[in-house]
This record gives structure tokens, C-alpha cells and sequence, in this order.
């Protein structure tokens, strides 16, 4: 039964994207000057509040928000409120002597009048206060921290009687816990010294992959490119490197450092390759996630972009829907795909520190 | 640009986020499933190998059992064997004995026969011999008498005697 639900949820799924963006952006059409790239730039950012949906009311577009808290230090002083404030970039907040303006979802300070001071490029280049504002991103981000938290301790409730034959989601979890801690940890790191790890390893998995799958659902409350985001992916690869070097033993710093078995002049070559070594694979970890789910969220909005293309709404609808559908059935590959590389990899690394020499 | 820049923000709070959701996750997740999952794991194992030794040592009982079962059944055979031999025996035994008894009963039988016959003659002889002395006696009394008496007093002297 739970099966035939499932089912249910996956089409329905599938058959949002295109009703959601299409809806969006419909009322641009008529413009006839959609800015496509604009529009998916605005979407795989990040953003100061949650769009919910927009209607066209009078000739006039109305985005309705969910707003989020914006939080600011500025010269050591701390600055909190919604960020309905801004009305969407329109509206300069002042709080006591300190104004701010939001362009291009960023946050400057200006003077009372708002003033951005542009370059020929168009950006400014005014001063921006240091902005821990709980953002689009931030609020998926703790919306899945929520979930997984909810998530498995229900299942980890389950296993009070270890005899007791796995149920609910905890047969469907079980499998892939045992597979990140099989195929994963003990066969990249090794039986004895992938217990340390595991955790770090099933959080890291579970943790992208649930945000890959919240990204790929279209409306409120998923749909934010989180693992698509360079921060996020960036912390991700920071933890995985600051694990692996801490867990170094000597003969993973002594091929770095002093490799064995080579003649002393190859180490003017060979040890800076090693060093920059250390660094570039974090930087492909990083680079890796980002680039393939921010890729993902281009090419779904690209299609749904295809609606305001084509000029017969009769060709664009079914050709839309069905390259949408087959992306994201790709999509749903890609997210656990990409959890998997992830973790594969972090895996690897940390073996390869921790890898007692044979030899 | 601003795709590729790290925000100071998102990143203080992944990393936060991150680092809560690893230790939460660690201690009450992870722990508690891993731990059943080796529990599970380690009695899977054991009782597979607790089942193989039970079905070994079946195979063991079984096979003492049939050992136990074929030396009982050669023993109740020898058992019977013997008992028919020694029922056999008795009986020949028993028979021979009876038959020497009855041979020897019967011969004592005859000789006692023979000895009573012998007596019994004996005593006739004698009987005979006084009865003959006795008529001897009387027809010698009688001859002196008359020969017409004499022959009578014989027939009723004979008359007289009683062989029984």
C-alpha cells in the first residue's frame, strides 16, 4: 500500500516542475523580453526570503514571500529584522544611524538616502556588514538538519530490540545505512579503523542526499540549490579535509613529505605536487557536488524557460514537461549519485591516511 | 562571480548546522544502529553456527544411536541364539535322562516280574510238592483199603485243592 503512495508522490513530483515555474514566470511572457539567464541566476542563488509563489494583479507582478529573519553586525553592533523590510530590494532599512539596501540579494550599507555607489560594471562597491542572516539556503539547510534529526531517531528508536525485524522506513534506511558502512567505510578505510569514521561518513551521506532530493522538489519548502552552493560544499570539503589530515599517520606524511624510495632532487618536483595534492582534492570534492547539483537546477529551469521561448504555448507545454520529467528522474540518479561520490571519496581519503604501510 | 564566492554566512552556518547534526546524529543515531546492527549481526552468525552444531551433533547422536540400536540387535540375536541352543539341550538332556529312567524302571520292573514269577513258581513247586505228598499220602492209605475207593478219594482230593 505504502508502495502505491509512493508512486503517487514520485508523478506528482514530476509533474510539478512545470506547473510551478511555469506559473512564475508566466505573466513575463507577454513582455516578450523573458531574461531567461536573469531568471535562473535568481533561482540556483541564494535569497533573503522564501518565494512562495506570484500572481499578476493590475498589470502588476505580486511575489508573495515567506520573509526570513535577517541578522547583520555592523562596526561590532548587531542588527535583526525581517526581511519583508526590504520589500523585495525596493525599500532602504534604517536602523538607528546605520541604513541598508538590498541589491541583488546582497546586503550593502549606504548613507539615509540608500546610495549605492556602482562601478562601470554595475557592482557596488559600498560597504557590506557581515551578514548571518537566516537565508533561503539556511532555512532548507536546518529544514533538513529537522528531518534527518526526525528521521532517524524514529529509526534509530527501532533498533531497542536488535532481533526485532526491521519496519516502516527503517527497512527501506537500513540497506543504505548498511551500504554506506559496507561498501563505503570499511572497504575504503579498512574493518578495523572504520568505526571512528562511520558517523562522520552515514551524516555526510544522508545529509547531501536528502538536501539533493529537497533541491529537486520545485515549490515551498524545497527547491533551494543548497548543495548546489559553494558554501555548503565548501564546508563539506573542509570537514573531509580537516578529518583526513588529522587522521595522518606517519607514512601518509612521510610519502608527502619525503617519499621513499626516490632519489633526494625529484623532491624539489615531487613534494610541492604532493602539497598542492592535499588541497586539490577537497577542491574536486567541493567543485564536484557544486557543480553537478547547480548544473541540475540550470537545466530543469532551462526547460521550464523553454514555455517562454517557444511562442506556441501547444508545442512548448508537452515538450517542457517531458524533458522536465525525464530530468528528473536523471535528477533523482544524480542526487544519490552524488551523495555516493561524496562519501565515496571522503572515504578514500581518510583511508588513504589512515593506510598502515605493507611495504 | 558571486556563484562561485564562498558567503561568510551560509558558511558559519553549514558548518554549525553540520557539526550539531553530526554529534545529535552520532550519539543518538548512529550509536544506537550501529550497535544493534553488530548485535543483530553477531547473533546471526552464532546462531547459524549454534544450528550447524546441532545438526552436527544430530548427525553424531544419530549415528551412535543406529551403532547403539545394531549392537543391541546383534546382542538380543546372540541372546536368542543361545537360548534356543541351551533350550535344546535342556530338552535332549531331559529327554535322555527320561528315557535312561524309564529304561531303568522298566528293567527293575522285569527283573522284580521275573523274581515274583520265579517265587511264585517256586512256592507252586512246593505247594504241588506237599500236595503231591499229601494225595500220596492219602491214596497210599487208601490202596490198602480198597482200589475202587482209592481212585475216588484222589478225584476228591483233587477236588480240593484250590489253585489260586
Amino acid at each position: 500500500m505504502s508502495n502505491k503512495y509512493f508512486k503517487y508522490i514520485i508523478f506528482l513530483l514530476l509533474l510539478f516542475p512545470t506547473t510551478m515555474y511555469g506559473k512564475d514566470h508566466a505573466e513575463e511572457k507577454k513582455e516578450n523580453k523573458f531574461d531567461i539567464k536573469g531568471m535562473i541566476m535568481h533561482h540556483i542563488s541564494d535569497m533573503h526570503s522564501f518565494p512562495l509563489f506570484s500572481f499578476e494583479k493590475e498589470g502588476k507582478d505580486v511575489h508573495i514571500d515567506l520573509p526570513l529573519p535577517i541578522i547583520l553586525i555592523s562596526n561590532g553592533q548587531f542588527f535583526f529584522f525581517l526581511s519583508s523590510e526590504f520589500h523585495h530590494g525596493e525599500s532602504i532599512v534604517t536602523k538607528g544611524t546605520n541604513s541598508f539596501v538590498l541589491h541583488h540579494e546582497k546586503i550593502y550599507e549606504t548613507d539615509i538616502n540608500g546610495t549605492l555607489e556602482l562601478d562601470e560594471k554595475g557592482h557596488p562597491h559600498n560597504k557590506r556588514p557581515i551578514d548571518l542572516s537566516i537565508t533561503r539556503n539556511v532555512f532548507s539547510l536546518w529544514l533538513s538538519a529537522i528531518l534527518l534529526l526526525v528521521i532517524f531517531f524514529n529509526v534509530a528508536k527501532k533498533y531497542n530490540n536488535p532481533l526485532k525485524k526491521p519496519s516502516g522506513i527503517q527497512s527501506l534506511l537500513e540497506p543504505i545505512i548498511l551500504f554506506v558502512r559496507d561498501d563505503i567505510a570499511i572497504q575504503q578505510i579498512g574493518k578495523h579503523k572504520a568505526d571512528k569514521y562511520i558517523p562522520f561518513l552515514l551524516t555526510l551521506f544522508f545529509f547531501i542526499w536528502i538536501n539533493n532530493l529537497l533541491g529537486i522538489i520545485p515549490f515551498f519548502p524545497g527547491g533551494s540549490n543548497l548543495t548546489g552552493n559553494i558554501s555548503v560544499t565548501f564546508v563539506l570539503a573542509i570537514i573531509t579535509f580537516i578529518i583526513t589530515n588529522f587522521s595522518g599517520n606517519r607514512s601518509y606524511w612521510r610519502h608527502i613529505l619525503a617519499p621513499p624510495g626516490i632519489p633526494v632532487f625529484v623532491y624539489i618536483i615531487l613534494v610541492p605536487i604532493e602539497i598542492i595534492g592535499l588541497f586539490t582534492k577537497p577542491f574536486a570534492l567541493m567543485v564536484r557536488l557544486f557543480a553537478n547539483i547547480t548544473a541540475g537546477h540550470i537545466i530543469m529551469l532551462s526547460m521550464a524557460s523553454l514555455i517562454f521561448i517557444f511562442s506556441s504555448l501547444a508545442v512548448s507545454l508537452p515538450v517542457s514537461f517531458l524533458l522536465q520529467f525525464i530530468m528528473s528522474i536523471l535528477e533523482l540518479l544524480v542526487g544519490f549519485l552524488q551523495a555516493f561520490i561524496f562519501t565515496l571519496l571522503s572515504a578514500l581519503f581518510i583511508g588513504m591516511a589512515v593506510h598502515e604501510e605493507t611495504h | 562571480m558571486d556563484l562561485i564566492t564562498p558567503e561568510l554566512g551560509l558558511v558559519l552556518w553549514t558548518s554549525l548546522t553540520f557539526l550539531v547534526l553530526i554529534y545529535l546524529l552520532g550519539k543518538y543515531a548512529w550509536k544506537p544502529i550501529m550497535h544493534s546492527l553488530k548485535v543483530r549481526e553477531e547473533t546471526i552468525e552464532y546462531s547459524l553456527r549454534e544450528a550447524e552444531n546441532a545438526r552436527q551433533e544430530l548427525v553424531t547422536l544419530e549415528k551412535t544411536k543406529k551403532k547403539y540400536m545394531d549392537e543391541a540387535k546383534s546382542e538380543r540375536d546372540a541372546l536368542i541364539k543361545e537360548a534356543k541352543e541351551i533350550k535344546a539341550k535342556i530338552i535332549e538332556e531331559a529327554r535322555t535322562e527320561a528315557r535312561i529312567e524309564a529304561d531303568k524302571i522298566v528293567k527293575s520292573a522285569q527283573e522284580q516280574i521275573t523274581a515274583e514269577k520265579a517265587s511264585v513258581i517256586e512256592d507252586l513247586k512246593k505247594q504241588v510238592a506237599i500236595l503231591s505228598v499229601d494225595i500220596a499220602s492219602h491214596i497210599l492209605e487208601n490202596e490198602l483199603e480198597k482200589s475202587g475207593k482209592q481212585q475216588e478219594l484222589i478225584n476228591k482230593y483233587l477236588k480240593e485243592v484250590n489253585f489260586n
